[in-house]
């Protein structure tokens, strides 16, 4: 039931305090339950981030998956702003130089391999995770996700390229729609990009036709390829 | 459909005083533990009689299993299913604008009531549905005279006569073939579909739009939902389930992320954003956690078969819905109420986020659903029973009775109780069918078809 490596005490406690569970608590068993409800949450928070950054790591990710797991994460910001928590986290992260958005994602993902385990460690000192979560989140603190490695680089400005994809949602390349895992698709098929180009004004009938003729070399090439 | 004409076995599903019982009747598919992915079995549907059942799975085929005609009238053997067909529905696919490889695997079949000889479904993958047609031939012509033994076609001067063939009786072979293929109407990974009662026109939902085909046409749908926002990052909710309404043409319901329901009228307008019905339950605060709003995300929506009611699968629990009360569900059915301590291990394992499906038995009068160790659950609604069942091979001699399981949820664990720790998570009954019209299941786990029917005196 429990992942290797999880120490089943802290877990229980903290599946207690993140889960909300009700009950009245004694005062003085407040303050130790609220700095574990504390660490427990930042661990969820953790674990949302990495599932989001995994997610987006998959060629096609599952919307619903993505938007309940983004949810969790704005809730988890709103609680953390209403106590003041965030604030911190941001206020330092606009102190400290942040790395290249490549290395923070690579070291994100390379600090453990096995998420559950992360969840599971003994409470790390809190300095240490907020440390990790600073170089996570982006300059603007404002945003709720990090700056995550985009799978696709942007194109190059090819003006054939751009006469191409015309139709294409520029946002496919917005970091924060990659980070919120919703990639607008293209509108149309291969085969209606053809005949939208077909439509332009004479001034781009040049370039458009340049451009059918490499859609064609494409779709053949494409064939070979797949043997069709 | 009227429900006086069909017989409905239920007599034998409770008797006083006893819980209901359930035999095994039969398993299908491999043995080994080694699970091969393109067996994992991703959707299980009876048709309107009861007679052919069909599953979907993982590699894109549906395989069609059918009643042996011949022990129908058998009370014990009545739900002896046979293969009768097995055929490739769905092939992956790479959508080269996206750079993305399309799933092959069917994630929902639905039957058409039948019209003649031939039998119809709908099956679709993320992207594509497709129509097939199933039918039988028993019967070959014989007698051709314009060909030689071995097939050759004879020189046409050299006959002088014109034999009509005669039809002479051959082994049964059933014949598979799409009759449609519905493509490029959904950005979106389809999660649902849905005939309707006018038997002309089917719906088809993805995370954020529904439309609307006919059956005939396959170049054209209408779209009448449509949520997804102007920027994609104010998106906070998706499309889950949707169905149509068993007898009325005009109204549909979809199901979200937010465990809401939307009633919908075609009539009212041609695009359906404004709902006429909306569903939801006020959130316990008591139980408010981080984890509120991914379990109470709806994962399948039904109507009753009467289609007074509708039925709902949340993460934890089963909820009945009267359709002229929007305030909150009539009946509440807690599924496996001691996961939900344990929320945040399975949001780590990711189970928090399985799809589990609900169904209905023939006469409305009880509801069943999968969980977790290959247990599944049902619940009597008229005589507030439930029951917890295993579908396991070591419960699977011919005819034995299911032996009710408990799950122990603290304190000192009972001989034959589990223990919540013990639960194999890796073990999940997403989806079961109950025949229309008798007391046959079929539940599904990964890679198993197991059919139980009720027990004869």
């Amino acid at each position: 039931m429990f992942p290797k490596g999880t120490k089943r005490k802290f877990s229980d406690a903290g599946e207690e305090a993140v889960g909300g569970g009700g009950g009245d608590q004694g005062p003085s068993a407040a303050s130790s339950s609220s700095s574990s409800a504390a660490a427990a949450r930042q661990s969820l928070l953790d674990m949302s981030l990495i599932k989001l950054q995994l997610c987006h790591m998959l060629v096609e990710p599952n919307l619903c998956r993505s938007v309940l797991i983004a949810n969790t994460v704005r809730q988890i910001q709103e609680e953390m702003t209403q106590d003041g928590t965030w604030q911190i986290m941001t206020q330092a992260l606009a102190a400290a130089q942040c790395p290249a958005d490549r290395l923070v994602a690579t070291e994100v993902l390379c600090r453990q391999t096995d998420p559950a385990a992360q969840a599971g460690q003994s409470p790390k000192p809190f300095s240490e995770a907020e440390q990790d979560h600073l170089r996570a989140d982006s300059r603007t603190g404002e945003q709720v996700f990090g700056t995550f490695e985009i799978k696709h680089p942007a194109p190059p400005p090819d003006p054939a390229l751009d006469e191409l994809f015309s139709d294409v949602d520029p946002s496919y390349y917005d970091l924060d729609t990659v980070l919120t895992g919703m990639q607008s698709a293209p509108k149309m098929g291969p085969y209606d990009l053809l005949e939208s180009l077909s439509s332009h004004g004479p001034t781009a009938l040049s370039s458009s036709s340049s451009c059918r003729s490499d859609l064609n070399e494409l779709d053949h090439i494409m064939e070979i390829i797949v043997g069709s | 459909m009227n429900s006086a004409n069909h017989k409905i076995r239920t007599s034998n599903l409770s008797r006083p005083g006893g819980d209901m019982q359930w035999c095994f009747s039969q398993v299908k598919g491999a043995i080994d533990d080694d699970v091969a992915e393109a067996d994992i079995i991703s959707t299980v549907e009876f048709n309107h009689t009861g007679e052919l059942l069909a599953t979907g799975d993982k590699g894109g085929r549906v395989v069609i299993f059918q009643q042996e005609i011949d022990n129908k009238n058998v009370p014990q053997f009545r739900s002896e299913y046979n293969v009768y067909s097995t055929f490739q529905s769905h092939e992956p696919e790479f959508d080269y604008l996206k750079s993305l490889e399309i799933e092959e695997k069917i994630n929902k079949i639905r039957w058409l009531p039948q019209k003649n000889a031939a039998q119809f479904l709908l099956s679709t993958n993320d992207k594509t549905i497709k129509l097939w047609k199933i039918s039988e031939r028993d019967k070959r012509p014989e007698g051709y005279n314009l060909k030689e033994e071995d097939g050759r076609y004879r020189d046409p001067n050299t006959i002088t006569a014109l034999r009509v063939p005669v039809l002479i009786p051959m082994d049964l072979m059933v014949e598979a073939s799409p009759r449609r293929v519905f493509a490029n109407a959904h950005t979106y990974h389809i999660n649902s579909i849905s005939v309707n009662s006018d038997n002309e026109t089917y719906l088809s939902a993805d995370d954020l739009r529904v439309n609307l085909w006919n059956l005939e046409i396959t170049d054209r749908s209408f779209n009448i939902v449509d949520i997804k926002p102007a920027n994609m990052e104010e998106l906070t909710e998706v499309i889950t389930a949707a169905e149509f309404h068993p007898h009325q043409c005009n109204t549909f319901v979809y199901s979200s992320s937010k465990g809401t329901i939307r009633l919908c009228d075609m009539r009212v307008s041609a695009l359906c954003d404004k709902h006429s019905k909306l569903f939801e339950e006020p959130e316990n605060p008591s139980n408010r956690s981080f984890f509120s709003e991914i379990i109470s995300s709806i994962s399948d929506v039904k109507f009753s078969h009467n289609g007074r009611y509708m039925m709902t699968r949340d993460y934890l629990s089963v909820k009945i819905w009267d359709l002229n009360m929007e305030s909150r569900p009539v009946e509440t059915y807690q599924v496996h109420e001691y996961l939900r301590s344990k929320l945040c291990s399975l949001y780590e394992n990711d189970c928090i986020f399985d799809k589990f499906e609900c169904c209905w038995n023939g006469n409305d009068s009880v509801v069943m659903t999968g969980s977790y160790n290959n247990f599944f659950r049902m619940f009597d609604r008229g005589h507030r029973r439930d029951a917890t069942l295993e579908a396991s091979r070591e419960n699977s001699k011919p005819l034995q009775v299911l032996k009710p399981r408990k799950v122990c949820t603290g304190g000192k664990r009972k001989k034959d109780e589990i223990s919540v720790d013990s639960l194999d998570f890796n073990k999940k009954i997403l989806h079961t069918a109950w025949h229309p019209q008798d007391n046959i299941i079929a539940v599904a786990t990964t890679n198993n078809l197991y059919i139980f029917q009720d027990k004869v005196n």
